[in-house]
């Protein structure tokens, strides 16, 4: 049992920080720019797919380096032609737009990497036990992505709240013409913004790559998750996030080991159910089958108890 | 019908039309609807059931307008309040086939009844929060019954999901929903009452109130009313007619599957919405009805579908946010002026680089696809009527000038178009001064 | 009129806005320090001060906007702080804004009926038809004539004049019939002749309802009010008729201090 549990903690840790990658990012540009990043999982993706590209081509470490570059790229293209365009017709346009992109980008996968999953293995260099636990080998690439997930979090924390550049792109949030008029370049700003929200999503799905499947779907699998996150956390926090990401991968993980369903409660406490019974099928769930809800059932319960977030101040 | 929301641009503070214009608006809409299934080109099976999908799609579309036009809520899971009334009618139906003395024609009634349930039940929860965390939460919402219907298989029939019979039950005024043409006439009656209901609806005091919240919902809190419910009945609003064209789906289709309350269904009904025009109460029909139709026609011959509706849906946004239908209602000042023609004709010049643009794109999108996504089809294609093979460069070259010949020249066309707009909106504006 | 039958009995209110050790803070800054003021039934009372002595924040507070820190606020008698803007609103309570805040995609006319609506019990009603509701169209267009806005009636308000807009925010103030009506500095922003058109408007407006005004405009305070309260750094420092608040010896301080400073 201790063993289950410990084993499951700490493969819990290790998927909520690979959300909490992903939602880094994400709060970076809602919380500077104001905008949801519908395209962010999609982004992720393209990271995953760019980094088994280059490291065929040129190992895995440059892939590391390039993959996110690339995307941060993308990223900077995205916001100068495109975004900053519907920018004056609201946030539901902004929205609607990153939300296009992200049908495009999946297309667009499609149509350079096919369909299927690509074999996208984790690479040998980093594929080594790095300690064992109950008998279970804990492999380098985890820590790998721990590491580089704790990074990301003192490089932002560091980078929004303690230097000048942060409070510079935070005022341009709420004074656009105040900081334009002081000398900063606000529209240069935004992009940059944008560029290194996408570079950190990048950087995620180059660990996220060969954690899960890299194929077409996967933004798709992912996206949902990350966005309930950040509502869970409070949008646009980044404690919030990380205490939330930490919170569903742990709550998941748990849900997936656990083999029992409601109807096992039930006879354990002695009342009989049959097939029969009203709302039998739902009695037989197994809790690692509800494990995919988790979230939502989470999102679901903290609307009703905090409908701000967990760390969430201003309404938005 | 004139807008009910105002565009984008801002054009609507239009005075409510009169009771006689309004009602030969809506007579003339239904005749229209009679006659349609009798119309070479559609007066086949296909034809009809294109017809029958595009008035459940239109009614989905309009019921997903109330929230995104009307109180300037965006949601992503509103296949949700559609599929959850497809299923309820699709039990229904089972119902009256094992001898439930119900006329089939009616059992959509079921579908606006559950949609209306769960648009109550989780609008109590989704309306809490306005703006971005709302769409996210819809989100979040539309995930959780997606996963669900695969968790309870006895209710949801999995992924092959739970089938009826519309045929076998008491017959209404000799309807037995056999040949398509019935199914199409129920859907085409309930389609134009859900539509008079919800126009009705944006009349209300609480259907203003909705304009109001979506405008700015900090004053409407200082003018009395509860922003969260006026967004609240909105949402259950928009649940039951998403229901009703839930329940439509299931009689025209006799099955209902999990993807009904997918993400992608969702997808494409703001797609429709939007791409239609959020700003007018006939937008959501016109995009409704074009997507269904470019659904149909495509996806048969072509694998990238997808990627050209995201293409449009981009472009829209962009390009024209009030959608087709302010593209279209853009045109009515000038439409009596006599530069009208000129406007015409400019348009004849650019389309022609704009088509040779486009035809290159297709082609690489084309090829791209079958390398990526088909290879066992081999490299050998034909492609407007013209045999290519996408392993040799030759067809590449040929796609990429077209496309880069094609927006130079359609650069340089532009100003003939915008001079034209020019000469007719002076003409029209000098037109309107001199009543 | 129906609607002045919705408004709670005020004749057995002492007074119509009663505040009382009012506080406000935002984190730690305290902006309100401790007001309290008594407003009485069908007076006009203006709100002057320097910049950023509060009153906008304490404008907020009585309107629902924020909630108090601390301290509590009566309308009509009845304990309200911590009530949300519509709950106000309904006890008959209305208040503009300084910037401009109307309903910019809806039409003048529209803008005002939305503004009538809950004053006569329509509520969340989807079974009236809005273009049959004699009494709530008959308000609106009443509200229209009272500030010139009839023949802007169609016009969308998003692309009004800014005037145009002023007026149309005191119109959707008043059109709801409020028995206390916050004018949050109205005539902000306006030529001479404007802002003696808004006075007119404003005075014919508030006639038998209680005022409470916020103005940069000496002109237009000394003008209009009955009393006046003099707020410095979140304190009322005097609340009195306009004679003896010119002549008040603290109230020149204040006003010099702050115009060295």
């Amino acid at each position: 049992m201790l063993e289950l549990a410990t084993v499951s903690l700490l493969n819990g840790i290790v998927y909520g920080l690979l959300l909490f990658m992903l939602t880094s990012g994400l709060t970076l540009i809602f919380s500077m720019m104001g905008v949801l990043n519908f395209a962010h999982a999609s982004v992720f993706m393209v990271g995953a797919y760019l980094s088994y590209q280059f490291a065929r081509w040129v190992g895995f470490w440059p892939a590391l380096v390039i993959a996110p570059l690339a995307c941060g790229l993308i990223g900077a293209a995205i916001e100068r032609y495109g975004l900053r365009h519907v920018h004056k017709s609201g946030h539901v346009a902004e929205i609607l737009f990153t939300f296009g992109l992200a049908y495009l980008i999946e297309e667009l996968v499609t149509m350079i990497w096919g369909r299927n999953a690509v074999a996208n293995s984790v690479p040998a260099v980093i594929d080594f036990p790095l300690f064992s636990l109950f008998g279970s080998s804990f492999p380098a690439y985890k820590g790998l992505m721990m590491a580089i997930s704790i990074a990301m979090f003192v490089f932002l924390y560091v980078a929004l709240k303690r230097t000048r550049i942060g409070l510079v792109i935070q005022a341009a949030l709420t004074h656009p013409q105040m900081v334009g008029a002081l000398g900063h370049d606000v529209p240069g700003i935004f992009v940059l913004v944008f560029a290194v929200g996408s570079a950190l999503a990048g950087l995620a799905g180059v660990i996220g790559g060969f954690m899960l499947l890299t194929q077409p779907t996967l933004a798709n699998a992912i996206g949902p998750i990350v966005f309930v996150v950040v509502v869970i956390g409070g949008l646009g926090s980044l404690g919030g996030a990380l205490i939330a990401s930490m919170l569903i991968g742990i709550l998941q993980t748990f849900a997936v080991a656990i083999d029992y369903s409601l109807l096992d409660a039930l006879r354990a406490a002695g009342i009989a159910v049959t097939r029969a019974s009203p709302l039998y099928d739902f009695y037989s769930i197994k809790v690692a089958t509800a494990a995919p809800i988790v979230p939502y059932v989470l999102l679901v319960l903290m609307l009703i108890v905090r409908p701000r977030g967990l760390m969430g101040k201003r309404d938005v | 019908m004139k807008s009910v929301a105002a565009a984008p641009e801002m054009t609507s503070a239009e005075p409510t039309p009169s009771w006689m214009t309004r009602s030969r608006t809506w007579v003339g809409a239904a005749a229209i609807l009679l006659v349609l299934p009798h119309i070479p080109g559609l007066n086949a099976d296909f034809g009809r059931s294109l017809l029958s999908q595009m008035g459940i799609a239109a009614v989905f579309a309009l019921s997903f307008n109330l929230l995104l036009g009307q109180t300037g809520l965006l949601s992503f899971g509103h296949a949700v309040y559609f599929g959850l009334g497809g299923y309820a009618t699709v039990h229904l139906m089972r119902a009256i086939n094992h001898g439930l003395p119900v006329p089939v024609p009616l059992a959509p009634l079921a579908g606006a009844a559950t949609g209306l349930l769960f648009g109550v039940l989780f609008g109590s929860v989704t309306t809490r929060r306005a703006g971005t965390i709302f769409a996210l939460i819809t989100l979040g919402i539309g995930e959780l019954v997606y996963a669900t219907t695969f968790m309870l298989p006895s209710y949801f029939g999995g992924e092959e999901g739970i089938t009826a019979s519309r045929t076998r039950g008491p017959a209404l005024l000799g309807f037995d929903l056999g040949p398509q043409l019935q199914v199409y006439y129920v859907v085409a009656l309930w389609a134009i009452i859900a539509a008079a209901l919800m126009y009705a609806f944006t009349r209300t005091p609480v259907g203003r109130m909705c304009n109001a919240v979506r405008d700015n919902p900090e004053r409407v809190e200082f003018v009395g009313y509860n922003t969260q419910r006026v967004r609240f009945v909105a949402f259950s609003a928009a649940g039951l007619f998403a229901g009703l064209a839930g329940g439509l789906h299931a009689i025209n289709y006799e099955i209902v599957a999990a993807d009904s309350v997918s993400a992608l269904r969702s997808g494409t009904v703001l797609l429709m919405t939007y791409i239609g025009g959020v700003g007018r109460f006939i937008g959501p029909v016109i995009g409704a009805a074009v997507l269904t139709w470019l659904q149909a026609s495509l996806s048969g011959y072509t694998s990238a579908w997808l990627f050209y509706l995201g293409l449009f849906f981009m472009a829209i946004i962009v390009f024209a946010p009030a959608g087709l239908a302010g593209l279209i209602l853009m045109h009515r000042p000038i439409i009596r002026m006599p530069a009208f023609w000129r406007v015409l004709r400019a348009y004849a010049i650019a389309f022609a680089p704009a088509l040779v643009m486009t035809i290159g794109a297709i082609v690489i999108i084309e090829m791209s696809y079958r390398l990526s996504t088909q290879p066992e089809l081999g490299t050998r294609m034909r492609l407007f009527w013209t045999d290519i093979d996408a392993a040799t460069p030759w067809p590449w070259l040929a796609a990429v000038v077209m496309i880069v010949s094609g927006f130079v020249v359609f650069r340089k066309t532009w100003p003939i178009v915008a001079q034209a707009w020019q000469q007719a909106t002076t003409e029209a504006s000098v037109a309107a001064g001199a009543r | 009129m129906n609607a002045m039958a919705k408004i709670p009995d005020i004749e057995a209110a002492p007074t119509a806005l009663e505040l009382c050790d009012l506080h406000k803070s935002f984190g730690p800054t305290p902006i309100i320090r401790g007001v309290s003021l008594g407003i009485a039934r069908g007076e006009r009372h203006a709100m002057i001060g320097p910049n950023g002595a509060g009153k906008s924040t304490l404008f907020n507070l009585i309107s629902g906007r924020f909630a108090p820190t601390a301290g509590s606020i009566r309308l009509n008698g009845e304990q309200v702080s911590g009530f949300p803007p519509y709950q106000l609103n309904r006890r008959g309570l209305a208040r503009s804004f300084q910037v401009t805040n109307i309903f910019p995609r809806l039409s003048v006319f529209e803008n005002i009926r939305c503004s009538v609506l809950w004053s006569l019990g329509y509520r969340y009603s989807f079974w009236h038809r809005v273009d049959s509701l004699r009494d709530a169209n008959a308000q609106a267009e009443r509200t229209l004539e009272q500030i010139r806005m009839t023949a802007r009636r169609d016009v969308p308000a998003g692309v009004l004049t800014y005037a145009e807009q002023r007026a149309l925010e005191i119109g959707i103030t008043i059109a709801g019939n409020a028995n206390v009506i916050l004018l949050d500095e109205p005539t902000a922003g306006m030529s001479r002749r404007e802002a003696a058109n808004a006075v007119e408007l404003i005075r014919a407006v508030s006639q038998g309802r209680t005022l409470v005004i916020v103005e940069h405009d000496m002109g237009v305070v000394f003008d209009l009010a009955d009393r006046i309260s003099v707020l410095v750094y979140g304190e009322i420092i005097a609340t009195d008729t306009p004679e003896k608040i010119r002549g008040n010896k603290a109230v020149q301080a204040a006003y010099l201090d702050s115009a060295h400073a």
